[in-house]
């Protein structure tokens, strides 16, 4: 990607971005993306027994704009109900960051599977079915 | 870690004009404006100023200045020789089949393919870990309607400097012409196109400190290569377009500037490259080396680093005000990291950690200490970000 290409929002969120690390015994983890292509994305979710995320923290290989999607994801998932945190969507994410270079829109795409992994893994562990929640695709090995 | 202010390693991408090259250009702007081709008297300056550029460059290949076509540039030599001769040689009945290699720059890949489109073909030769073209396989690969071999001086990204008297010989052998790219070598390493067996060469102005907009395809005079572009009587009939005259003056002045300090300069590149890789090595856990550790431009390093991608890494660098380059598919919006470290073999998820730093002359001991610095930081930055290095850790801490 070329310098200015990228919004303030997303060279901020790049630059400090929020909610790096991990939950131990998360309550749900996904991870998305493959290697070879170049990104993997890890969202660790900490939620409460009212069904309320408390915490969200990340880990992402990846490029600038796949860092700032993630680190803005888990932003807008915090204190979110698992069925809201289900209606964040890639262009929710995008329009947070004052929007991305079409080359780069999967990576807010990948945000957004990586935030289903995550409550996918949620709902598997706690026998609960999420509404409009599918399995995700496994392929980060490929 | 004191900022500095910018830190400039990416002279393969291109160069500043060199001050004296710039002073040379300034009188054939405004004062000796004049069209070379013109038959008046403000032409004559001009004129002269051209065919001494020529005769300089000529020299610094060992070559007859009536061998230097000047061009736009490497791309636009790159696309005459490969184009021009393919159609030269079918045309005399010779064959339609080309040889290149599989770490060519764009410039001749793309031009092999839409030489394919229009029937022509075009074999590309592998090229080893290193990135040296395999020579058996290229010896394989000739046949008896190969009108052609075009394998590049040194590689762009990994810095290889290809066995081009070699291959020049093995197609003079076999009666084929032979083309090198010589974009990233030409000025900063001694080529001399009779002992290395060169038929055409392709050049651009920027990368050695000359101007943009300028390059040159020596051929040899045993070829009459067919006019690319159509048009006026300039370059002989072979290169129409008014001739760009600052452009030429400026070029033959850094190209005179660069051959005239080249071993001075080679040494001491080599010298801060070596000490660049040598600390790199030592400082960074799991990166990989990628190139030949000696048949190598002086002023090319090229390295992966395990677990993190280039794109966020030069991101992390420009913000310590480092220029780079790096190998990474993010960087270009193409799914596939450079075609250059695929072929040597370097597996995607560590081709997309891949950067490149291009020294010039003027790069300084402080410089690298301080890019070396920045790199490390940027890694672990980047690193403690990635899922990749934190699976890594816990298996290795398991085992």
């Amino acid at each position: 990607m070329y310098d200015g290409e990228y919004s303030d929002k997303v060279i901020d969120h790049f630059t400090n971005p929020r909610n790096v690390g991990e939950i131990e015994n998360p309550s749900g983890v996904g991870t998305v993306g493959n290697a070879k292509c170049g990104d993997i994305m890890r969202i660790y979710l900490d939620i409460d027994e009212n069904g309320i995320i408390r915490d969200c923290k990340f880990k992402t290989f990846g490029c600038g704009a796949a860092v700032a999607s993630s680190s803005m994801a888990t932003e807008m998932v915090k204190g979110k109900s698992v069925q809201e945190a289900m209606e964040i969507t890639n262009k929710a994410v995008m329009e947070a960051l004052d929007g991305l270079p079409v080359v780069k829109i999967h990576c807010s795409l990948l945000a957004e599977e990586a935030i289903h992994a995550a409550l996918w893994d949620y709902a598997q562990k706690n026998g609960i079915v999420i509404e409009g929640l599918k399995e995700p695709k496994e392929d980060i090995n490929d | 870690m004191k900022q500095m202010e910018k830190v400039y390693l990416d002279y393969a991408a291109t160069a500043p004009l060199r001050k004296e090259a710039l002073e040379a250009m300034m009188p054939y702007f405004i004062e000796d404006f004049g069209n070379p081709s013109s038959i008046h008297s403000m032409s004559r300056s001009p004129r002269a100023a051209v065919r001494e550029a020529r005769e300089t460059i000529a020299k610094t290949l060992n070559a007859d200045p009536s061998e230097i076509y000047f061009t736009s540039g490497g791309t636009e030599s790159d696309n005459w020789a490969l184009i021009s001769t393919a159609q030269l040689m079918s045309q005399k009945g010779k064959g339609k089949h080309i040889i290149i290699s599989t770490i060519e720059h764009h410039a001749i890949m793309e031009t092999a393919d839409y030489l394919v489109k229009q029937g022509y073909e075009v074999t590309k030769v592998g090229v080893d870990e290193t990135g040296l073209v395999k020579m058996d396989e290229l010896e394989k690969a000739i046949r008896p309607d190969t009108v052609l071999i075009s394998i590049m001086t040194a590689n762009n990204e990994v810095g290889t400097i290809e066995p081009v008297a070699e291959i020049g010989k093995l197609a003079h052998d076999h009666g084929i012409l032979f083309h090198t790219d010589a974009v990233q070598a030409y000025g900063h390493m001694p080529i001399d196109v009779k002992a290395m067996n060169i038929d055409m060469l392709s050049v651009s102005g920027h990368k050695f400190g000359g101007p943009k907009g300028i390059g040159f395809l020596y051929v040899t005079k045993s070829v009459r290569l067919p006019p690319f572009m159509h048009g006026g009587e300039q370059e002989n009939g072979r290169r129409a377009g008014t001739t760009n005259v600052p452009g030429i003056v400026g070029m033959a002045k850094a190209a005179e500037i660069a051959h005239r300090d080249l071993e001075k300069n080679m040494e001491r590149m080599t010298g801060l490259r070596d000490h660049y890789i040598e600390r790199i090595e030592k400082e960074i856990p799991y990166c990989k080396f990628n190139g030949h550790r000696t048949k190598r431009l002086p002023g090319n390093a090229n390295f992966s680093f395990y677990f993190v991608e280039g794109e966020s890494l030069l991101m992390n660098l420009g913000m310590k005000g480092v220029c780079i380059s790096t190998g990474s598919a993010c960087a270009s919006g193409s799914l596939d990291p450079s075609h250059v470290l695929m072929a040597i073999g370097v597996p995607h998820e560590i081709a997309h950690g891949s950067i490149r730093v291009s020294l010039s002359e003027d790069t300084t001991l402080e410089q690298i200490d301080y890019a070396v610095d920045a790199i490390k930081s940027a890694v672990a930055t980047m690193r403690s970000l990635s899922p990749l290095y934190d699976d890594f850790v816990k298996t290795h801490k398991e085992a």
